[in-house]
C-alpha cells in the first residue's frame, strides 16, 4: 500500500521539487521576492495597527488580542496562498487554451493544477503570520490545557482548509466568468481581509456572507476568541470556536460542487 | 532700404515658423487625444471585467465600513476630523477611484518592453512614454464609469456620506482625481515599465509596487490618522497625491484654499515623475537591446 501510495504520488512530487528548485536558481530574484512577500505581510499588520494607533479597543478586542486573530487568519491564509494560490492562473489558462494540455495527462485535473506550482516565497509571509500568532499567545493571558493546545492546532488546519476551499472554489467560478475573475476576488482576498478584523464589528449582513456562507470568521476570530474566553458576539454559544472543522467541511463542499460545475462547462481551449 | 527689406523678410519668415508651431502643436494635441480615446474605448470592451471589479470594490467598501466606522465610534464619534459621515465619504470615493488609480502596478507598455516591441514603439513619430501614459489614463477615465460612479452611489445610498460645502470643491476635485489618475500612470511607468530596459523580471518591482501604494496612497485607512512620522513618510511619497488628496478635496475635508496647495503639490509630482520617467525613457532607448530577429 505504502509502496502504491509512493508510486502514485511520484510525479507530483517530480513537479513540485522542480518547481522549488526553479525558484530557487535565480538567488537575486528569489531574495527580492521574499522580501516583497514579507513586506505584504507587515504592512497588512500595519494596516490594522495604525487603527489601534488611535483607539484601545476595537470590538472589545485590543491590539494584543488582535494579533492573535490576525496571526491564526493571516498564517492559515499565507500557507494556502502558497499551495493554492496559482488556481488564480485559471482564467490565464482558459484565454490562451493551455489548460487543455493538462487534459492529456492520466491525472486528475484540480490535483494537477494544485502541485502545478509552489510559490516558496510566500513562505516569507506566512514567517509574518506565524511570528503574529506566537507573540499574541504569548503576551495575552491564557489558561493553558490540553484542550487549548488541541483548539490551536484544529484551527489552523481548518483554516488553512477554508482559505484552500476558497482558491478551489473561485477556480471553479473562473470557467464561467473568464474576464470577470476579479468577481471571486471579492470574496477569497475580501475574505482575507475580513478573516484579520474584529468580527464583532461586522453587522449582520456581513456576519451572513462572511461569517458563515464564506466562513471567515471561523479561521481566526473566532478560535482565538474561545482561547481568550472572550465571549462570542451575537448570542454564538461559547463553544462555537470550536466548530472551525465543520466550517473548513462546508468550504470544501462549496470548493468541489463549484470545481465540478466548472469543469463540466468547460468546452476546451478551441485549439 | 536693403536693411528695411532684410528685417521685412526677417519677420516674414519668424512669423511662419510661429505659425508651423502652432500647427505642430495643434496636431500633436490631437494625436495624443486620438490615443486618449482609443484607451477608453479599449476599456469599454471588458464589461464583465468592469462589473468584477465594482462587485469587489463594493465588498471591500462594507468591509471598510465596518472596521472603520467602528474605529471612529471607539475614538468617541470624532477622529483627526473625521466624523461617520466623512469617514462614509472617504471610504466610497476611494473605493471608487480604485478602478482608475493605478495602485496594482500593471500597465501594457512593461510587456513591450519586455519582449522588445517597444522598438517599433520608438519608430513611431510619438514619445512613447506619454503614449504609454496617455492610453492608461485613457482606460482609467473610461472605468470611472462602471466602477467610479456606481460605487459612489451604492455607498451614497446604502449607507449615507457627506457632501462638501462648497461648490468648488466638485470642479476641484474633478481636476484633482485627473491628476491623480495621470500622477498614478506616470509613476507606474517610472518604477514597473522603465527599469525593464535594463532587468529582465520586473515582477518583483510590480508587487513590491502594488503593496507600498496602496498603503501609502491611503486606501485602507486615510494617512491622517497615521502616527505623525508614518503621516509625514507617506507625504514623502506620490502615493497620497494618487488617491487621498483627490478624496480629501472632493469630500471637502479640506477648504478651497488648501485645495489650491493640494493641487499645486499634485502639479509637482505629475511633473517631477513625468521628468524621471523621460530621462529613463532616453537612457533605455540607448540600452535596448532586442533579441531574435
Amino acid at each position: 500500500m505504502a509502496d502504491s501510495l509512493g508510486a502514485r504520488t511520484r510525479p507530483y512530487r517530480a513537479v513540485l521539487a522542480s518547481r522549488a528548485r526553479s525558484q530557487r536558481s535565480y538567488r537575486a530574484s528569489f531574495a527580492v521576492d521574499l522580501a516583497s512577500s514579507m513586506l505584504v505581510g507587515v504592512i497588512e499588520l500595519a494596516e490594522i495597527w495604525v487603527l489601534f494607533h488611535n483607539v484601545v479597543e476595537l470590538g472589545g478586542l485590543e491590539f494584543s488580542q488582535i494579533l492573535l486573530v490576525f496571526g491564526l487568519a493571516d498564517l492559515c491564509f499565507s500557507l494556502a496562498d502558497m499551495t493554492f494560490g496559482h488556481c488564480d492562473n485559471l482564467p490565464t489558462y482558459l484565454r490562451a487554451g493551455t489548460l487543455d494540455v493538462f487534459y492529456l495527462r492520466p491525472q486528475p485535473l484540480l490535483l494537477q493544477l494544485v502541485t502545478s506550482d509552489i510559490s516558496l516565497r510566500r513562505l516569507a509571509r506566512a514567517a509574518v503570520g506565524a511570528v503574529a500568532l506566537v507573540v499574541g499567545l504569548t503576551v495575552n493571558d491564557i489558561a493553558w490545557s490540553p484542550a487549548h493546545v488541541l483548539l490551536l492546532l484544529v484551527a489552523i488546519v481548518s483554516g488553512y482548509a477554508m482559505f484552500a476551499g476558497m482558491f478551489v472554489w473561485a477556480g471553479g467560478a473562473q470557467f464561467f466568468l473568464v474576464e470577470g475573475a476579479e468577481t471571486t476576488n471579492a470574496f477569497v482576498y475580501g475574505g482575507r481581509y475580513a478573516a484579520t478584523q474584529p468580527a464583532s464589528v461586522w453587522n449582520r449582513p456581513l456576519w451572513a456572507v462572511f461569517g458563515f456562507f464564506f466562513p471567515m470568521a471561523f479561521t481566526g476570530f473566532l478560535p482565538a476568541l474561545w482561547l481568550l474566553g472572550v465571549e462570542a458576539p451575537l448570542g454564538l454559544p461559547d463553544w462555537v470556536g470550536w466548530c472551525a472543522p465543520v466550517a473548513a467541511a462546508w468550504t470544501w463542499v462549496m470548493a468541489l460542487v463549484s470545481w465540478r460545475l466548472g469543469v463540466r462547462h468547460y468546452q476546451g481551449g478551441g485549439g | 532700404m536693403k536693411a528695411s527689406f532684410g528685417r521685412t523678410g526677417r519677420n516674414l519668415a519668424r512669423g511662419a515658423g510661429r505659425l508651423r508651431l502652432l500647427f505642430l502643436m495643434r496636431g500633436t494635441i490631437r494625436v495624443y487625444w486620438r490615443i486618449l480615446v482609443a484607451g477608453f474605448r479599449r476599456q469599454s470592451a471588458y464589461l464583465l471585467a468592469a462589473f468584477g471589479g465594482l462587485v469587489a470594490n463594493t465588498t471591500f467598501g462594507l468591509l471598510k465600513v465596518a472596521i472603520l466606522f467602528a474605529t471612529v465610534r471607539a475614538a468617541g464619534g470624532e477622529l483627526q476630523g473625521y466624523d461617520v459621515a466623512l469617514m462614509s465619504t472617504y471610504i466610497w470615493v476611494s473605493q471608487g477611484l480604485l478602478g482608475s488609480v493605478n495602485l496594482f502596478g500593471r500597465i501594457d507598455i512593461a510587456d513591450r518592453i519586455k519582449d522588445g516591441d517597444v522598438a517599433v514603439d520608438f519608430l513611431r513619430p510619438l514619445d512613447v512614454q506619454a503614449a504609454a501614459i496617455t492610453t492608461e489614463v485613457g482606460k482609467s477615465l473610461f472605468n470611472l464609469i462602471p466602477r467610479g460612479i456606481p460605487s459612489v452611489l451604492i455607498g451614497g445610498l446604502v449607507v449615507g456620506m457627506a457632501l462638501p460645502d462648497h461648490p468648488a470643491s466638485y470642479l476641484l476635485g474633478a481636476v484633482s482625481i485627473l491628476l491623480g489618475i495621470a500622477i498614478s500612470a506616470a509613476t507606474v511607468y517610472l518604477v514597473v515599465a522603465a527599469p525593464g530596459f535594463w532587468l529582465v523580471e520586473t515582477r518583483g518591482l510590480q508587487i513590491l509596487y502594488m503593496v507600498v501604494s496602496g498603503f501609502l496612497a491611503g486606501l485602507f485607512v486615510p494617512i491622517w490618522i497615521f502616527p505623525k512620522w508614518l503621516e509625514m513618510l507617506a507625504q514623502a511619497t506620490p502615493f497620497p497625491s494618487m488617491m487621498m488628496y483627490p478624496v480629501d478635496i472632493i469630500s471637502g475635508r479640506v477648504d478651497v484654499t488648501e485645495s489650491l496647495v493640494l493641487l499645486a503639490v499634485q502639479l509637482a509630482w505629475l511633473a517631477g515623475v513625468g521628468a524621471l520617467g523621460q530621462v529613463l525613457t532616453r537612457a533605455g532607448r540607448r540600452h535596448l537591446e532586442v533579441q531574435g530577429g
